[in-house]
């Protein structure tokens, strides 16, 4: 009877997501570029034969995820020749019309189905705890409305448009199969999402050393380090198998034709900047901020030349390359190792596995640890490591707290996305009302407050920053001269939130790893 | 979860559903040279902000009465000086004499919209929460789901934020008024509701339940003693506050007669349109419109209406309760809205708001009616180009509305309060889900299919007809639910059990 009380209220909230996904899409016709993007690569797999489709650059906007997505797109394209079949030409740049725009909003409702059924088999895996609580206490529906009405994908799918909630989707279910135990299956659809989008690359070693060590080594010895003898060949044998058909399934034509390089190429395009025109949230926003200020200071205090430092143009613009004033510059390679090192805590499930869950939480640190250290990291990567967080933060008390700043300050980051002003009061009130609830539900579920007073005070100086950026800077006599100031205060701000939660998360997992050693003794 | 932030929650999904309809089209969007309300809205902005008060309701130079002329009482022509201000600081160009007219832009789309939204934030809206969380029965959650569900009443929605009209003004004063008095205070009650009739002059609907309400609970207070001193200062109250809202025109009895006259165009016809009303629905039999003459048509829709509203007002009169005030409401301006002289279907957000009030103690009629109003109001969202937030927005009140009350599970014959007739409500589950279906099928009929040539209007007709059917039926059953009420003590002990 209570089962079946909360599938109802489950079929509550999705029908509710959609519906509300339904209702901000109808009126509002926006044309961000991605709109453009997935209608440039609907007309190049609809229209080209497959050895074209890597090589295709009539419009800017080239094909650069794996060969699986593009398989997707083309299996959408047949479906978008009934709805308009001028989008599918190429030549139509910056094509649009409201039976395209339908289509692709549709495309997008329709493959939240597969994100759905994902929340839904997280929720089951949900630790839940003895006693009677009330269904909107439950971790279960805790979970399931944090995860379904995150306002993140809310906003980048459904307003700014991507394929989020499909990726993601695939990624919570893949976490939900080993968090049940069905290893293969985690595996299996992993390595489905490496080849549709190549940035969940981020988290591969994670899932790389957990499920070495806890499905290749069937035993462990009493202390919990590897017993080399119960290595399993047969079941590394099934996941290399598992890895490589599913490669070969999408990389496998383009190899054949000898286009690996260029497909390569298109997928990882080192030319661009360390820095997107807005500055993820991350190490290297404060980095540049310490160096503006630095090279400001310099020259307040004539130190510097002003004519000597780099022609920079860190924020103005598109994706260009720049040059670091005072502090010295940071090449790929540096990003790469200083990822690597942040994420090396990972070794930990080596040394002591901890299960599924203990694989979920190096798996956040690494997904934040790339966003934190990547090269050319855009703001919404922070969701890669907000959501599978969620299961996390409604199982333990400490991870909870971390949560509601990490999510609060990467929603708020994700704010600059929007900037006209019909959208204002739509991010401001989803935001509101994602926040109200996380903070409120999970304070019920732990009984007692999860932030410390100066968590609280930074987190309400969001509102201030909110404030200053929207109403006061525009209407100031800075807004022509500097028009990017709002833009840095929300980078710099926010940056300072994920950084601590990142520290703070980090710290944990060290303090399990500690605890272990400690029991161990 | 704490009650506040429940229902903070609920506010701000409401508010979010508002905000997205309102990205949509409105009325009259693109379409010289009359545009449609949106333009008039607009319109009175520039009248009352640019010319001297004793010109806005007549006929000058300056002022064509036939271009969106004045028909509303004087608070909304205050109200839209109060936005005019706004605008003028915003961008001038808005309001400009002459210059402005048929202005359509991003920007003020946005204003007017945001005008909209701030005055429900203010005044509808806390009437809807102080209501559940006062004066509506059941657990907390009940009440939450109550705030949920009234905000999410899709004709609402539809109609000031895709149309573009200013209900929640006037609806939410009168809900004032009604909150207020059920707390008990019945001078302060019967202020908001003048203020509110002062808005449109469409709430006189909702007048004489008031008025008997009122007079009832002086004559229960004796007319020798403290009745009579209650009647003379709600007496006081309605005058003083008639004289302030109308005061600058109080001065030339000639503006006052210009004033009424524009309020109350008597030289308009029975209907205008397809409306869901009895007058419209019995013209397609018989073409009452060129049979009878006008003064016969005015003398028979009064007799009727009066005929209507009569039994439910006596009853109003003799036990004047909360329970018997909110079902007095519905009923006097349903039977005013199917009998009533010049009736439009945006009337009947008239009957709906009482109705949104009865949504915890009759779930089921109650989301029938609301659904078939917001129905019968089709034609009028497909000329606006609002079909997929109809859509949408219907199927979100229905969802939320039967799963969150329960309408359908508990939906037991003593809830339905109609005591002898303990079959019916069986029937009346099947029927409800029929009505849905037809309504749906009807909707897409209606976008899909094209009428055949000789009947261009099959489909809005077939819509006003097939809502009128429910508004009437609807009507007989709260009445009955009204007059036929169990005996105090049987509701007393039903309250226990819940």
């Amino acid at each position: 009877n209570y089962k079946l009380t909360i599938n109802k209220w489950y079929i509550v909230l999705c029908c509710g997501v959609v519906l509300l996904t339904m209702t901000v899409f109808s009126g509002y016709f926006s044309h961000s570029t991605d709109f453009e993007v997935h209608r440039n690569w609907l007309a190049i797999t609809h229209s080209l034969p497959v050895s074209k489709w890597y090589h295709e650059n009539t419009s800017e906007w080239t094909l650069d995820y794996p060969p699986l997505f593009a398989w997707f797109e083309y299996s959408l394209s047949h479906v978008a020749q009934h709805f308009d079949k001028e989008m599918l030409v190429v030549q139509n740049l910056l094509y649009t019309s409201p039976a395209t725009i339908l289509f692709q909003r549709l495309s997008v409702i329709v493959t939240d189905i597969v994100f759905i059924y994902a929340v839904k088999e997280c929720c089951r895996s949900v630790r839940e705890e003895k006693g009677s609580k009330d269904l909107l206490g439950h971790p279960f529906f805790i979970l399931a409305a944090l995860l379904l009405w995150n306002f993140g994908l809310l906003i980048v799918d459904h307003i700014h448009f991507q394929y989020n909630g499909f990726l993601f989707g695939i990624l919570l279910l893949s976490v939900a199969r080993h968090l049940q135990g069905r290893h293969l299956e985690g595996a299996l659809l992993f390595t489905v999402l490496l080849n549709l989008k190549h940035i969940y690359l981020y988290i591969a070693p994670a899932y790389g050393i957990f499920l070495l060590r806890s499905y290749c080594f069937t035993e462990d010895n009493t202390d919990g380090s590897v017993r080399w003898s119960s290595f399993s060949p047969v079941r590394l044998v099934a996941l290399g198998s598992i890895v490589i058909s599913v490669g070969a399934l999408s990389f496998g034509p383009f190899i054949a034709m000898g286009q690996l390089p260029q497909v390569l190429s298109r997928l990882f395009p080192f030319k661009r900047g360390l820095c997107h025109a807005y500055w993820a949230p991350n190490v290297w926003a404060l980095y540049n901020m310490v160096d503006k200020a630095l090279s400001v200071l310099g020259v307040r205090l004539k130190l510097l030349d002003v004519a000597k430092l780099p022609k920079a143009s860190m924020t103005g613009g598109l994706v260009q390359e720049f040059q670091h004033s005072i502090l010295p510059s940071v090449s790929p390679s540096i990003t790469l190792i200083c990822t690597l090192l942040s994420i090396m805590v990972m070794l930990s499930i080596w040394c002591r596995p901890r299960g599924a869950r203990g694989f979920l939480r190096c798996l956040v640190v690494c997904a934040l640890g790339s966003f934190m250290f990547g090269w050319h990291v855009h703001e919404k990567a922070i969701l890669m490591a907000i959501l599978p967080f969620s299961i996390l933060a409604v199982e333990s008390r400490e991870d909870a707290g971390i949560f509601l700043m990490l999510t609060t300050t990467g929603h708020y980051s994700l704010f600059p996305l929007l900037f006209t002003a019909a959208e204002l009061p739509i991010k401001v009130l989803l935001m509101l009302l994602f926040t109200l609830y996380s903070f409120t539900s999970l304070k019920k579920l732990f009984r007692g407050s999860l932030l410390n007073p100066l968590e609280t005070t930074y987190l309400l100086g969001l509102v201030a920053v909110e404030i200053l950026c929207e109403v006061v800077y525009p209407l100031s006599p800075w807004q022509h001269t500097m028009p990017f100031v709002p833009l840095l205060v929300t980078s710099v701000y926010c940056s300072l939130g994920v950084c601590y939660s990142f520290i703070r998360l980090y710290v944990s997992l060290l303090r399990q790893h500690g605890t272990d050693k400690h029991k161990q003794l | 979860m704490e009650n506040w932030s429940l229902v903070s929650i609920c506010v701000l999904f409401g508010l979010t559903a508002r905000w997205a309809v309102s990205l949509n089209s409105y009325s009259g969007a693109g379409k010289p040279p009359m545009f449609g309300d949106y333009e008039a809205q607009r319109h009175w902005q520039e009248v009352t902000y640019n010319l001297p008060v004793h010109e806005w309701y007549f006929n000058t130079t300056d002022n064509n009465l036939n271009y969106w002329g004045l028909d509303y009482p004087p608070l909304t022509a205050y109200h839209s000086l109060l936005c005019a201000h706004v605008a003028k600081l915003i961008n001038p160009d808005w309001v400009e004499l002459h210059a402005s007219r048929g202005h359509e832009s991003y920007g003020h789309k946005l204003f007017m919209r945001a005008t909209v939204l701030v005055a429900d934030l203010l005044i509808y809206i806390p009437a809807v929460v102080l209501y559940s969380f006062y004066l509506s029965e059941g657990s907390n959650k009940k009440k939450v789901c109550t705030v949920l569900c009234i905000l999410l009443y899709p004709g609402l929605i539809l109609i000031d934020y895709g149309h573009f009209q200013y209900n929640s003004i006037s609806l939410g004063l009168a809900l004032w008024g009604v909150v207020v008095l059920g707390l008990g205070w019945d001078v302060l009650g019967s202020l908001a509701f003048v203020l509110s009739l002062n808005y449109k002059q469409m709430e006189l609907y909702h007048s004489l339940p008031f008025f008997c309400y009122l007079l009832g609970k002086c004559f229960k207070q004796g007319l020798a003693g403290r009745g009579l001193f209650l009647l003379v200062k709600i007496a006081v109250t309605v005058l003083v506050t008639f004289a302030l809202c109308w005061l600058p025109f109080l001065s030339d009895p000639g503006q006052i007669l210009q004033v009424v006259h524009r309020l109350f165009p008597v030289g308009r016809g029975l209907f205008e349109d397809k409306v869901a009303n009895t007058w419209c629905s019995l013209n397609v039999l018989i073409k009452i419109k060129t049979i009878l003459s006008t003064d016969t048509q005015l003398y028979i829709s009064l007799t009727t209406t009066l005929l209507a509203i009569l039994p439910s007002s006596i009853k109003l009169l003799m036990k004047p309760t909360l329970w018997q005030f909110k079902l007095a409401l519905v009923n006097s301006s349903l039977a005013f809205f199917l009998f009533s002289f010049q009736v439009h279907e945006k009337s009947i957000l008239l009957p709906a708001l009482p109705v949104c009030l009865l949504l915890n103690d009759l779930p089921l009629p109650a989301i029938w009616f609301l659904q078939a109003s917001t129905f019968s109001m089709l034609p009028l969202f497909l000329k606006d180009g609002l079909l997929v937030p109809y859509v949408v927005t219907s199927l979100a009140f229905l969802f939320f509305s039967i799963y969150l009350l329960s309408a359908l599970e508990h939906c037991s014959e003593d809830k339905l309060r109609l005591g002898p007739y303990r079959q019916l409500y069986r029937i009346g589950w099947a029927l409800f889900y029929f009505s849905i279906t037809a309504m749906a099928g009807l909707s897409f009929m209606s976008v899909a299919l094209a009428p055949p040539a000789q009947l261009p209007d099959l489909f809005p007709l077939l819509v006003s007809v097939f809502s009128y059917l429910h508004f009437l039926g609807l009507l007989l059953y709260f009445n009955i639910v009204q007059i036929a009420e169990p005996p105090q003590s049987v509701r007393k002990n039903q309250k226990k059990s819940n």
